[in-house]
């Protein structure tokens, strides 16, 4: 059993993981960055970062008006790109309106809790290889930190920032923000468990939890394509994760106003606007890192001499790329899906998304052991086909016809009982039904059964 | 290095936090305090070099219990006070004794240790991460595998206690839109109360398309309590007209 298990969680690496040659181990490289340059490196993602979200508005309205039928922004500068001036500039001198029953600490605190935590992030997101700083002769990766549990740190940071909007819908002091902000936990407790899942096999094959490792181990083949089911749950948690559309129950501007942050006006509101843009970008740059090769030159540049393409800073320019191809997924997404309803959003999180998660971590697990073992030539003969299994067994399971009447107690067989009969009141048991109450004439079924009657009187 | 100098800042945060569970008067308060105490302590975890300790701790019991404690306060309401009428004859005086007994417990401990206790200096050869694995893995998985079973069947049993079967047949909201059509009912939602571009209010029924009002657009509860109008003001034709 030990054995076994010591297997698993061996350090050996697996043949696809072997670090190319000249492979620097980064911890040390970052070591001999000076405190100036860390914080120029904090100054430069945090310009990056706002600079990224205020482009992100323009991107967003321009290409959902696009999928819209419409042009979008388009007076104010080329391409109405003057227009992100223009709104930032809005949310930031409208008029500050607070109510007064928020709670004075929390109503502050809760935006600047969610702010922070997003752009922490971005510290352990390797956004190129190690590279010699212009005009100097000293070399450091393009990352502001990594360190043995970087990947858990972007897991910790998400949990983290949530309090935001949890403490802040309740500290409004108002019931659509407090709906929201119910509605935001009950969210993250479940899709945090899927994204959690889905990243456990990610570790598993990379053997480290380094963010630089991670994506040096994708060199030969991305984890997309070779945990496709993992990323493909995580593509679906990060959408949750974010409170985008179709997962944006915590704001539901049909139902709650505008949920958790309706009370907020102004600046405050700006800080809440800001954290969502900065996950955004957060969770395409994880995925990025993750499941996409990281700053890694997608295949056919990668050949290009000897992969000259990911040395330098050209990787900067394939990082971007990425993460900008997610966020148009996530504006393309917000485009074309519906939001859903809140007990459908529960179910697939609960009774889909956490079990493939689970059976996948498991037949991973175990195809990992043989190999290790030796009974296996390489991983991918047991996960490939097991993945397309998996996938069809899905499929199956979803389409599969259920029987007519099946779940069903069966009409006939309901028998209507006097719930006062034994002195005090009990709730009817399977098989079972109260008499309709005087006062529910207004509910359908009581308006058919009088309808029927009355058919059956007149007939 | 900067490990002292991180201690004395954040001790007094860590304690001012853990203050908030004797002296807040709101839970939430409570609950915040008890967040940044985790925090604190998952800080202090990254600076003993235990980083994974200290990440899982944000992870597990900052980021998931206690958001799952905020939501259960938040489904019961996160304002009720606590009541403080004891339950129990002399109850204070039991806590105080179990307290100061505890005081004494923990002081006398503490006072006796001799530092260093063990050696750990070459712990976290081969990586923290895999260190704690081979630990919990490895040394002492079948302590793990008890635990979880423990956990999962006090989960299981909480559920089976509390669970209630569905008294009646669960009906689809296809289902429900057949029984309606057959009912000769409303097949689809009735329409908005209010006269778009006159007054849009809720107590002003809807116009068909005849210009005709269309009473059932109107909230049972404002026509029980009378607070409906009929509109006539509103509407472009006159009101002996609509009267016909």
């Amino acid at each position: 059993m030990v054995n076994i298990v010591n297997a698993l969680v061996s350090p050996t690496p697996s043949p696809s993981v072997t670090p190319p040659e000249g492979f620097v181990p980064w911890e040390q490289t970052l070591r001999g960055d000076s405190l100036l340059l860390v914080a120029i490196k904090a100054v430069a993602i945090l310009v990056f970062l706002l600079l990224s979200v205020l482009f992100a508005v323009w991107f967003e309205r321009k290409v959902i008006s696009r999928m819209q039928e419409r042009i979008g922004p388009n007076i104010h500068g080329p391409f109405g790109l003057f227009q992100l001036v223009g709104d930032a500039l809005k949310l930031l001198l409208k008029e500050d309106v607070s109510v007064t029953k928020r709670d004075r600490v929390l109503y502050i605190a809760a935006p600047l809790i969610s702010v922070i935590c997003a752009f922490l992030v971005f510290s352990v997101i390797p956004i190129g290889p190690a590279v010699r700083i212009p005009f100097t002769e000293d070399v450091t990766p393009l990352q502001l930190t990594d360190f043995p549990v970087a990947a858990l740190f972007i897991l910790a940071c998400a949990a983290v920032g949530v309090y935001g909007i949890v403490l802040g819908g309740w500290a409004s002091g108002s019931t659509y923000p407090l709906v929201g902000a119910v509605r935001s936990s009950a969210q993250i407790i479940s899709y945090e468990l899927a994204m959690g899942l889905s990243l456990v096999t990610v570790f598993m094959m990379s053997s480290s939890m380094y963010t630089q490792d991670i994506v040096a181990a994708q060199a030969d083949l991305w984890f997309g394509v070779l945990l496709l089911p993992a990323f493909l749950l995580y593509i679906v948690a990060m959408v949750g994760e974010t409170n985008r559309l179709p997962f944006d129950l915590p704001e539901a501007e049909g139902e709650l106003v505008a949920g958790y942050m309706t009370e907020y006006s102004s600046i405050k509101f700006a800080w809440y606007f800001l954290a969502e843009y900065i996950n955004m970008l957060n969770v395409s740059a994880v995925a990025t890192t993750l499941f996409l090769g990281g700053w890694r030159a997608p295949w056919p540049l990668s050949a290009v001499s000897d992969g000259v393409l990911n040395t330098g800073y050209w990787p900067v320019l394939w990082f971007l790329a990425k993460v900008w191809l997610l966020m148009f997924f996530f504006v393309w997404v917000r485009g074309s899906l519906m939001r859903l309803r809140y007990d459908q959003f529960m179910r697939l999180g609960w009774k889909l998304l956490i079990p493939i998660g689970l059976g996948w971590v498991v037949l991973w697990g175990v195809a990992r052991v043989l190999y290790v073992k030796d009974w296996l030539p390489s991983v991918k003969q047991v996960t490939v086909p097991a993945a397309i299994v998996l996938g069809l067994a899905t499929v199956v399971v979803l389409f599969w016809p259920s029987k007519p009447g099946e779940e069903k107690t069966g009409r006939g067989r309901v028998k209507e009982i006097d719930a006062t009969a034994g002195g005090f009141p009990v709730p009817p048991k399977p098989g079972e039904k109260l008499p309709p109450s005087p006062r529910s004439t207004r509910t359908v079924d009581a308006r058919s059964q009088a309808k029927e009657k009355g058919d059956r009187d007149k007939g | 290095m900067g490990e002292q100098e991180l201690f004395w800042v954040m001790s007094p945060v860590i304690v001012l936090a853990s203050l908030t569970l004797l002296f807040a008067r709101k839970a939430v308060y409570v609950l915040a305090g008890m967040i940044v105490v985790m925090i604190g302590l998952a800080v202090f975890y990254v600076t003993l070099e235990a980083p994974f300790l200290g990440m899982i701790q944000v992870i597990v019991y900052t980021g998931a219990i206690m958001m799952l404690i905020l939501f259960v306060l938040m489904l019961v309401g996160v304002d009720q006070k606590e009541s403080l009428r004891e339950t129990i004859r002399g109850q204070r005086w039991i806590a105080l004794a179990a307290a100061t007994g505890l005081v004494v417990l923990i002081v006398t401990t503490v006072y006796r240790i001799e530092l260093p206790i063990r050696d750990i200096g070459g712990m976290n050869d081969g990586g923290n991460p895999q260190v704690i694995a081979n630990a919990l893995f490895g040394e002492w998985v079948l302590v793990m595998e008890i635990l979880g079973l423990v956990l999962i069947s006090a989960a299981v049993s909480a559920i089976v206690l509390t669970h209630l079967p569905r008294s009646g047949d669960r009906r689809s909201q296809a289902e429900r839109a057949e029984e309606r059509v057959r009912a000769r009912l409303n097949p689809v939602n009735k329409p908005m109360p209010g006269v778009y571009a006159r007054r849009n209010a809720l107590d002003v029924p809807a116009i068909d398309p005849e210009g005709k009002p269309v009473p059932a657009s109107i909230s049972r509860v404002l026509k029980a309590r009378k607070q409906d109008k009929d509109g006539s003001e509103w509407r472009a034709i006159g009101k002996d007209e609509a009267a016909e």
